[in-house]
Order: structure tokens, then C-alpha cells, then sequence
């Protein structure tokens, strides 16, 4: 699966950060950014829960 | 149950009821028991406000996000319909971005995330854990019993907000006592007004300093974006009282709430006086959010386009109110919602609202929770209430839910 952010729609909660340390990180600004486009079964549960919890839909799951 | 809750003998069926609604005294940890018949009934009721005027309350976890996140609706308080808490509130000072739409909102919002990014944060949390501990030694230096509030939840977020603001904290006096009353909703215009007025002119003479010598602070920042012509003083200002009082009372109120609630649930307190695992530890702080949601009376907008919610259009220039401490009762995403229960997965609350104008501090507020519920607890062992749970006065007169003194002893 491939995770895509908008990274224009980020209002720097940190939520993603908490649920998934290992795919997103923060720039200097406290936006988003992504560590890694590619997610193994590993790490699936943890982006789901940061697209549940980002507070500006700003995160997707996509099939490939 | 399965009674009908609104019964004819009421003042008609169809009569909105009041809102806010009042607690049961017997239990204050709990929303107000009207509430959770309203989300029982459906998740759309309207309710009737101090000022005659009949937003919809939004009763539902799903929905209330759903709103939340919708761009057509406004935290602007002088659009059309906005559900107004007070009298006071009416036609008072804008508080800089919390009030705004994107894209202003946005652009005011991203001036100052960069402090609160989560590593940003945790760089911080040793100097948070030094001053818990300073505090805690300092307690148990003096006499017994003493007020948790005023000896220990209050000072901790305002030194820490002081320190990122890089405001004097020996200024701190002044603008507690102004929080308090601009976030008391007895209180009156004239003296909300005089509150914030006193504050404000306080942190615009912070600013100007600032702009004549920078120095390594969130202030100066701020101060730096008056100078490239991005605020004006009157934007730079407002953005600094946000700031300043929106980092203030809500992280003491629960620190002094969260510790009652701990020590009227003693297998919960036990369960975390005894962990040395941060994952507990962090999990018990999005428990008390969701339990306690101190930000009660709502998350309010105004519609400014139809909007469909919950199969019913509500019109441009309605209000709505988002009961979010209902929502984190819902029974559709947290099971048995009335329990506290630390160990639950509660990262899904909404303590924190929704949408673009979700909790900018949220990284510091967790943090200084984290501190101090993994903290106090261990150190003072035997701490206890030093007076009756009835004998605790509760600020049903507060937009920020908690408790006004806390004696304890141990
Ligand atoms: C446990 C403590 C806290 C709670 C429960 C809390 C709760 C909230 C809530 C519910 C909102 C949303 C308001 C709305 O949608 O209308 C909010 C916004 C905000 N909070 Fe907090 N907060 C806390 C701590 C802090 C701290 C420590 C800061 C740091 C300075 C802070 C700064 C802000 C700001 C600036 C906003 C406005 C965000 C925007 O409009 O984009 N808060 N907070
Ligand atoms: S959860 Fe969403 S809003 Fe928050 S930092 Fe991540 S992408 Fe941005």
C-alpha cells in the first residue's frame, strides 16, 4: 500500500507522528512529511490510526 | 429504558430545551445526564440559548467530526447565527485564528506550529519534569493540607508557556488572575473586557521590545512577522494573548480534575503509580481527555452554506454546537464510555476538537500530562483529598471545566 499526504491541508497537529513514528515525521514549520511512500503489513494498523485521528483529512491509503 | 424521555405533560413536545444543561452533583466527572438523553434520541435536537436563539446540537462522535471538518462551516463569531456562549462574547475582540476561516486561519495558524511539533516537544520535557519535581518538593517542604491547584497545576503550564512565549514568569500573577476571569462566564463585559485589555497591553509592550531586540523566543517570532509586514501589531498581539491563555487553564484544569478523578478511581491511580511504562502512561492521558473533556459547552460554528447533517439540511446562517463531551460518551466508538478505564485505546477522543482548528498546544499538553500523572502520584503515594468530594466546588461557571480548589493532603 502507498500512503499519500496533502501537505497543504496539514495544520501540524502531530497525531500522525504519534500514531506512526516510523512512516511520518515534521518539517521545521511542524508540517507533515512523509518518511517512507511505501508501507509494509508491519506498519498498516499504525497509518490507519493516523488517518483516523489527522484532524484535516490530509492523509489516504492507496491500493496499487 | 425504553419510556418515552420527553413526556407530554412537558411544556410541549416540541419546545427546545435549554442549553447548557446542569451536571448531577452526585456526579460531577460526567456530562450533564439531559445530554446523554439527547444522543440517545437522535443525533440532531435543537436547543434554546441564553439569548432566545435555537442552534442545532450535534450529539454524535461521527457527525460532530464530520462538521467539524466541513469548510462551510465558520468559527468566525460574527457570522450570521453563531451560537454565542455569553453576552460578553457578542461583538468582543476577535482571539486571532481560533475565530477565523481558512485560508486566514491557516495562514495566521502556521506562523506559530513550529514549536509544538512533537520532537520540538519532547525537547522540552526534561525542563517540564525539573519543574514538576521542584514543585512536588516544594509541597512537601510546606504545610498540610494545601490547594493542588494554586501549589502545583496552575504554575506548571504557566511557567511552560511563559518559558516558550519567553514571557517574565514572574509577570504570572497578572495574567492568571486575568485568565480566570476572562474564562468565567458570570463574569461581565466590563470586567472581561478590562481582563483582556490589561493582558493584551501587557504582551504588545512584550512584542515591541522584541521588535526593537529579538530574542530567541516564540514572541520574537511573532514580533519578526510584524516586521516583514505579514501582522500588524494589533494580529501580533492577539495571536500572543491565544497563546497565552488558551496553554493556561486548560492543562491545569486537568492536572487538579484528572488527579480527583484519579483518586476517586483508586484501581486506576494504583494502575499507574505502579507503571514505569510510558505507553500506560501516555494511554492514561487520553483516557482523563476523553472522560473529563474539560472544554465543555460545546464546539461552536455557524453554517454558511446548506449543509446536509445526519440526513437533515441545515441552513446558511444556522448555528450549530458540537457536544464533543457527549461524543467522547458515545457508545458507537468507545465501549462502556461512562468507565474510566486507562488502559483503553482512547487516541480516537475528540478532547481536543476536530478540524483545522484542532488543539495547536495538543503536543505540550500531552507531554506535561505525561509528566505529571507519571510523576506525582509516585512521589506523594498517600496523597489524598483533605476534604469531602461534596465540599468541592466545581466551575459549572467556567467555559473550561475543573475544579476551583483542590485541597490535599498525604
Ligand atoms: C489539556 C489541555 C488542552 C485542551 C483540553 C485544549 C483544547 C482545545 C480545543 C478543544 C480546541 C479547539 C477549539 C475549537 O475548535 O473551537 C483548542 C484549540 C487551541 N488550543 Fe488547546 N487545549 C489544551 C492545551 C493547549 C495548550 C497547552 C496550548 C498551547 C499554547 C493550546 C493552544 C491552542 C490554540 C492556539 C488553539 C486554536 C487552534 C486553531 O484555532 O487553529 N491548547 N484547544
Ligand atoms: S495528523 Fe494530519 S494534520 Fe496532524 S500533522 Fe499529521 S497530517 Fe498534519
Amino acid at each position: 500500500m502507498k500512503v499519500e499526504l496533502e501537505a497543504d491541508k496539514c495544520v501540524a497537529s502531530g497525531q500522525c507522528v504519534l500514531a506512526a513514528m516510523e512512516v511520518f515525521d515534521q518539517d521545521d514549520d511542524g508540517i507533515a512529511i512523509l518518511l517512507e511512500e511505501q508501507v509494509g503489513d508491519d506498519q498498516l494498523d499504525n497509518v490507519k490510526e493516523a488517518i483516523a485521528v489527522c484532524p484535516a483529512a490530509a492523509i489516504r491509503l492507496v491500493e496499487q | 429504558m425504553a419510556a418515552p424521555l420527553i413526556s407530554p405533560a412537558h411544556d410541549g413536545a416540541d419546545a427546545a430545551p435549554e442549553f447548557p444543561m446542569s451536571r448531577d452533583s452526585r456526579c460531577p466527572f460526567d456530562p450533564p445526564p439531559g445530554l446523554k438523553e439527547l444522543q440517545e434520541q437522535g443525533p440532531l435536537k435543537k436547543v434554546r440559548l441564553w439569548d432566545g436563539s435555537e442552534p442545532w446540537l450535534v450529539t454524535r462522535y461521527a457527525e460532530q467530526r464530520a462538521v467539524l471538518g466541513d469548510h462551510r462551516v465558520s468559527a468566525d463569531t460574527d457570522q450570521p447565527g453563531y451560537p454565542t456562549k455569553a453576552t460578553a462574547e457578542a461583538g468582543e475582540g476577535k482571539l486571532s485564528f481560533i475565530m477565523m476561516d481558512d485560508p486566514e486561519h491557516a495562514r495566521l495558524r502556521r506562523m506559530v506550529t513550529a514549536p509544538f511539533a512533537i520532537k520540538k516537544v519532547e525537547a522540552l520535557r526534561p525542563a517540564v519534569q525539573r519543574i514538576v519535581d521542584g514543585l512536588i518538593d516544594d509541597m512537601l517542604a510546606g504545610p498540610q493540607p494545601v490547594d493542588l491547584v494554586e501549589a502545583f497545576a496552575l504554575p506548571i503550564p504557566s511557567l511552560v508557556i511563559c518559558e516558550l512565549l519567553g514571557v517574565p514568569y514572574d509577570d504570572h500573577a497578572m495574567f492568571q488572575e486575568n485568565t480566570k476571569t476572562m474564562v468565567r462566564t458570570t463574569a461581565t463585559p466590563e470586567e472581561r473586557g478590562a481582563a483582556t485589555r490589561e493582558i493584551a497591553g501587557y504582551l504588545a509592550a512584550q512584542i515591541a521590545k522584541r521588535l526593537a531586540e529579538p530574542q530567541d523566543d516564540l514572541l520574537s517570532s511573532i514580533a519578526g512577522r510584524v516586521t516583514e509586514g505579514e501582522l500588524t501589531d494589533a494580529q501580533a498581539t492577539e495571536m500572543a494573548l491565544l497563546l497565552l491563555i488558551a496553554g493556561h487553564e486548560t492543562t491545569a484544569n486537568m492536572i487538579a480534575l484528572g488527579t480527583l478523578a484519579l483518586l476517586q478511581h483508586p484501581d486506576q491511580l494504583k494502575l499507574l503509580r505502579e507503571t514505569d511504562d510510558p505507553k500506560l502512561v501516555a494511554s492514561a492521558v487520553e483516557e482523563l481527555l476523553r472522560y473529563l473533556h474539560i472544554t465543555h459547552l460545546g464546539r461552536r460554528r455557524a453554517v454558511t452554506e446548506d449543509i446536509e447533517i445526519a440526513g437533515q439540511v441545515i441552513k446558511a446562517g444556522e448555528g450549530v454546537i458540537m457536544v464533543n463531551e457527549i461524543g467522547n460518551r458515545d457508545p458507537e466508538v468507545f465501549e462502556d464510555p461512562d468507565r474510566l478505564d486507562i488502559t483503553r485505546d482512547a487516541r480516537r477522543h475528540v478532547a481536543f476538537g476536530f478540524g483545522v482548528h484542532q488543539c495547536l498546544g495538543q503536543p505540550l499538553a500531552r507531554m506535561e500530562l505525561q509528566v505529571v500523572y507519571s510523576t506525582l502520584y509516585k512521589r506523594i503515594p498517600t496523597l489524598k483529598l483533605a476534604c469531602a468530594l461534596n465540599d468541592v466546588k466545581f466551575k459549572h461557571d467556567a467555559f473550561i471545566y475543573g475544579v476551583h480548589e483542590l485541597p490535599v493532603s498525604w
